[in-house]
């Protein structure tokens, strides 16, 4: 029997609200996926075009940046521009032929510990829909 | 600054298809700026391209350099030990580095990334228009400093013509009418009587006229 397909997801989360919000949800002993690795960032702000694609070729079948509330950034506007730039690298993987709902922005607050768990547990549904990423075919596979 | 766009990426993608190792060189000059052709994204040509091929099953093989400026024949000089074993060579410079880079190798098929569009400057942060139309004979001094030849669209000298409208141009009710911004440049100045002067037809001799133009400095040349 071929043994159930575990994505690798890469959460780059802002140190102000999704990885506080990630601290929350162990504290209060939430059960989410372990296929979501958590990559802390000052703001989800700083997230670059080519973080999100280096991270798709290395072999992540699914990213996503989770940034504050709107109007919450701690930095202002950080949250806005991750939205922004996500939205245009998702317009980038479809015009290269790769499906762009692998990739996603969310918005949560530090308060929102069960929403964190929430988005885990949609991005590894969706991503286990998906199946692997087309970038992490071994050699030999016929699909 | 030179102002460049990128080619839709089916389009890159297309030149470079039979390619399996491609140089792709960025320049830190005007695109830099402009956002369109810097090291960034650079990176980033490099990196669609790689994961477009791997899903085609073709994988390309990528090397990226970012050259001070592709205009220059010293800075392209370093290219020389890449080029080496690479199909073809991606320029994100404008049209003067993709032909600067043509010229050194010879053998090397030499592609744009980029479709160089025009001189201008940024009007906020990702929005650029063209101030300069490089006719050769500036006539700032005498239209307040804005550029009738660029910026209004028949290039009139002695303006406004019969299609400005509430301070628009005709042609779009998005750009300004040129010589209605020069009369209300030069009336707050109190140099109106200035616009009284006619202009004569323009030498266009100093613009696209007799092929390629060229710029001398007999003092700073060496040997």
């Amino acid at each position: 029997m071929a043994e159930e397909f575990e994505p690798k997801i890469v959460a780059f989360c802002c140190h102000y609200c999704a990885y506080s919000a990630a601290d929350l949800a162990g504290s209060m002993r939430l059960q989410y996926p372990s296929n979501i690795r958590i990559v802390e960032m000052t703001c989800s702000g700083n997230i670059d075009h080519r973080v999100i694609l280096n991270a798709f070729e290395e072999g992540a079948d699914g990213v996503y940046v989770a940034g504050c509330m709107e109007g919450d950034c701690h930095f202002l506007k950080g949250n806005y521009r991750a939205k922004k730039r996500v939205n245009h690298v998702k317009q980038m993987l479809d015009e290269i032929g790769f499906d762009s709902r692998r990739l996603e922005f969310y918005n949560l607050s530090a308060a929102m510990g069960p929403r964190f768990a929430e988005i885990a547990n949609e991005m590894t549904q969706r991503i286990k829909e998906l199946g692997p990423s087309p970038l992490n075919k071994k050699e030999g596979d016929t699909k | 600054m030179i102002i460049a766009q990128q080619k839709p990426i089916q389009e890159i993608a297309e030149m470079v298809k039979d390619c399996r190792k491609v140089l792709v060189v960025g320049c830190a000059g005007c695109v830099t700026v402009c956002l369109s052709g810097g090291e960034k994204e650079t990176e980033i040509l490099a990196s669609e391209l790689r994961i477009m091929r791997q899903l085609q099953e073709n994988p390309l093989e990528t090397v990226t350099f970012v050259c001070t400026r592709q205009c220059d024949p010293e800075y392209i000089a370093m290219l020389d030990n890449l080029v080496e074993d690479v199909d073809a060579v991606i320029s994100l410079a404008c049209g003067v580095g993709v032909q600067y880079i043509a010229e050194r190798y010879p053998s090397k098929w030499v592609l744009p990334a980029q479709n160089t569009n025009f001189i201008g400057g940024s009007i906020e942060h990702g929005v650029w228009e063209e101030r300069c139309g490089m006719c050769g004979n500036c006539i700032l001094h005498l239209t307040g400093g804005i550029c009738p030849i660029i910026r209004c669209s028949k290039s009139i000298l002695n303006g406004p013509c019969g299609g400005s409208q509430y301070g628009k141009c005709e042609v779009s009710k998005d750009t300004p009418c040129a010589w209605q911004l020069i009369y209300d440049r030069m009336q707050s100045l109190g140099k109106l009587d200035k616009l009284l002067e006619l202009q004569p037809p323009k030498d266009w001799s100093t613009s696209r006229d007799g092929g390629p133009r060229k710029a001398v400095r007999e003092d700073v040349i060496i040997g």
